[in-house]
């Protein structure tokens, strides 16, 4: 517990300290990519460029061994893996183009395949005569344990690195996700786009293996985003938490690998990332699972007082507790049940709005059902001003003048 | 109508033959497959027009404007705005696509899609500044929208997702206005809103062009028809060239005759209501 938090507060000396950082700035450039990925519905596409490195990644380290005597080098690993990803990338768009196949088929088949090529050489790595073995299996799984600080270094630049090309092309990133057409006639190159959202992807994908392991990075560029879409209703917003979600998962996830535990990163880092989707399902204030709670709740009340009103209005005696209970709540009515001047002011303009929302139903039956809690908000604040006014003028000529 | 002449016209360009006309096109074929969407169409808007582009599904009217926009690629014809190629003059056009090709679950604000049509004057790098946003407020307050502009776009009604397009299209402040049907799904009072901005943009020397279903409102809305069936059927002035034989012609058969008859009762009942 003590290295974990020694890692946590990066005292755990220079080297752990660089990993971690490097593993949050990773993280942060994963969630933001990942969202422009979520976006624009391509979430799958992380996962047949994840599994696509495996094969570059065995044929990387066999080349290298056989030429050096020790395959661990991560640059060259990283250019292998990053190679037939791609290769990955091109089979999937080629298939989806070429034959009738859907994305979604194309990439199960592409993913499957390189990933089974990749095991089998990776048989074949554990037969060789060399050292180092030991070292690609971290890349399945991650694993920041006796990560060297020249590598904990070239991993955190290249993750800034990317960060920056995702700040710089955030724009054109987002019109395109938005509305790919109407992107194009702003002269935005939506083939480019798309090229330049994969290549970061893929950019994020390979610098995170040593860190996260192919098999879960995944997780980064998809959870993180999902996680902030509960947060915000804003792109620019979504890109930022998501970010910060990504990066602390990665941080924590790393901090405990380092500590010396036997536990793969990759794993830690996506059981961080879910615990924060996990409170955000349950927490978020526009679309967890408690605000609609309390929107429901809300919305009962509201149907009771328009429906107390109203009875008000007509004279009626209200039986409802909580009827009765809302309207004294809100100085409707007094204590023995009888309507104050501001219930009876409020009775009035319920009446008014509940006509006008009738006629907004009867001349717009459509509109009306798109519309969330018709009826209930008041009139003026869902629908514009000029259809306020023509309804208002259909329903009191004499008072507006008006036909 | 032959394509060798829509090349070279006297050995001139299309753009220098129509130098002033907001959107020329000649001889445009776009097909998916081996099948013409739209063969072999010319069509000149006329500077400061209200067009209107008519004729049944799947004619091809929304792939006219979006391979006149280089949106769907075309596989022969040239088209020219304000008389320059049209990558030359992109930033005189807003387009307006049609409500449904969008996912308005999209994590934005009102205020957002229109800061979209602001996009090339905020800059690619900078953020977005006061006076940008004011702007945007400024065109929603335009279609009615100003009190709508924090919320989420898919707590919208259809007319109102239609009025914030529009108001994204009033920011790019273009000289050329092209609508895949703006009046699809909305209500009667966003349809006058939407109309009256047109006619204000028009009075301000703006051409329109537009996508159009309702063939009642047709005469009432534009003063430009182009009447189109994968093939041009006629275009011109809405007086003389919007008559039963050229919707006829489009619509073709006698289901067409039995739709067209409709529509002039539905006009005849229109003129008469007002």
């Amino acid at each position: 517990m003590t290295a974990f938090l020694a890692a946590l507060l990066l005292g755990a000396g220079y080297n752990t300290a660089v990993v971690t950082i490097g593993a949050a700035i990773l993280g942060g450039s994963a969630g933001a990519i990942g969202t422009f990925i979520l976006l624009r519905k391509r979430s799958l596409v992380s996962d047949a460029v994840s599994h696509g490195t495996l094969p570059g990644l065995a044929l990387a380290f066999i080349v290298m061994a056989w030429l050096t005597g020790d395959g661990r080098d991560i640059v060259a690993l990283m250019a292998g893996a990053a190679l037939s990803a791609t290769l990955g990338l091109l089979c999937v768009d080629w298939i989806t183009r070429r034959t009738r196949l859907t994305e979604d088929a194309a990439i199960g088949a592409v993913l499957s395949v390189f990933f089974g090529f990749g095991i089998v050489l990776l048989t074949v790595i554990q037969s060789l005569q060399t050292g180092g073995q030991a070292g690609i299996a971290g890349y399945l799984l991650g694993s920041t344990a006796g990560m060297l600080r020249s590598e904990a270094e070239t991993i955190a630049v290249a993750a800034l690195l990317t960060g920056a090309v995702v700040f710089a092309l955030r724009r054109p990133f987002t019109l395109v996700c938005f509305d790919e057409d109407y992107a194009a006639t702003r002269g935005i190159d939506v083939r480019l786009t798309d090229l330049a959202m994969m290549g970061v992807l893929l950019a994020v994908t390979v610098i995170g293996l040593k860190v996260a392991g192919l098999v879960l990075i995944v997780a980064l560029t998809i959870i993180p985003p999902v996680t902030a879409r509960f947060w915000t209703d804003r792109p620019g917003r979504m890109v930022l938490i998501a970010a910060a979600f990504g990066a602390a998962a990665g941080y924590v996830g790393a901090a405990i690998s380092a500590s010396g535990r036997d536990l793969p990163t990759g794993a830690v880092i996506v059981l961080t990332a879910s615990a924060f989707f996990a409170l955000s399902l349950v927490l978020s204030p526009v679309r967890g699972l408690m605000s609609g709670l309390v929107t429901r709740l809300r919305f009962r009340r509201r149907v009771h007082e328009r429906q107390g009103l109203l009875a008000l209005a007509r004279g009626e005696a209200i039986y409802d507790p909580l009827t009765i209970k809302v309207l004294r709540r809100a100085g409707h009515i007094r204590a023995d049940g009888v309507a104050t001047l501001k219930g009876r002011a409020a009775a009035a303009a319920a009446v008014r709005e509940e006509a006008l929302w009738a006629l907004y139903r009867r001349l717009h039956p459509d509109e009306a059902a798109a519309l969330d809690h018709q009826g209930l908000v008041p009139i003026d604040r869902a629908l514009p001003p000029d259809v306020v006014a023509d309804l208002s003028a259909r329903l009191e000529p004499a008072l507006t003048g008006a036909r | 109508m032959n394509a060798p002449t829509l090349i070279a016209d006297q050995g001139r360009t299309l753009g220098q033959n129509h130098p002033d006309s907001p959107l020329a096109i000649s001889g445009l074929t776009v097909s998916y497959g081996e099948k013409p969407v739209l063969f072999s169409v010319d069509f000149v808007v006329p500077k400061g027009a209200m067009v209107a582009i008519v004729g049944p599904n799947g004619a091809g009217k929304s792939t006219l404007i979006k391979a006149a926009l280089g949106i769907v690629p075309r596989i022969a014809g040239e088209v020219t705005v304000f008389g320059v190629p049209y990558e030359k003059a992109r930033h005189r056009i807003a387009y307006v696509p049609q409500r449904a090709s969008v996912d308005w679950d999209f994590p934005a604000t009102v205020r957002d899609v229109v800061l979209m049509g602001l996009y090339r004057e905020i800059g690619f790098l900078r953020f977005a500044g006061r006076r940008h946003r004011e702007k945007a407020l400024a065109c929603l307050e335009r279609v009615g929208m100003a009190a709508f502009a924090d919320r989420q776009i898919g707590q919208l009604s259809g007319g109102q997702q239609q009025r914030v397009f529009l108001a994204r299209a009033l920011a790019q402040e273009a000289d050329l206005y092209v609508m895949d049907e703006p009046f699809a799904g909305v209500d009667a009072a966003t349809e006058r809103a939407i109309i009256a901005v047109l006619k204000e943009l028009n009075r301000a020397g703006k051409t329109i062009v537009c996508v159009h279903h309702d063939l009642a409102t047709v005469p009432e809305y534009f003063d430009h028809v182009l009447l189109v069936n994968v093939r041009k059927i006629a275009d011109g002035p809405v007086a003389t060239t919007f008559t039963s034989q050229n919707l006829q012609a489009t619509y073709g058969g006698r289901l067409a005759a039995a739709h067209v008859e409709e529509v002039a009762v539905v006009r005849e009942a229109a003129g008469e209501g007002r």
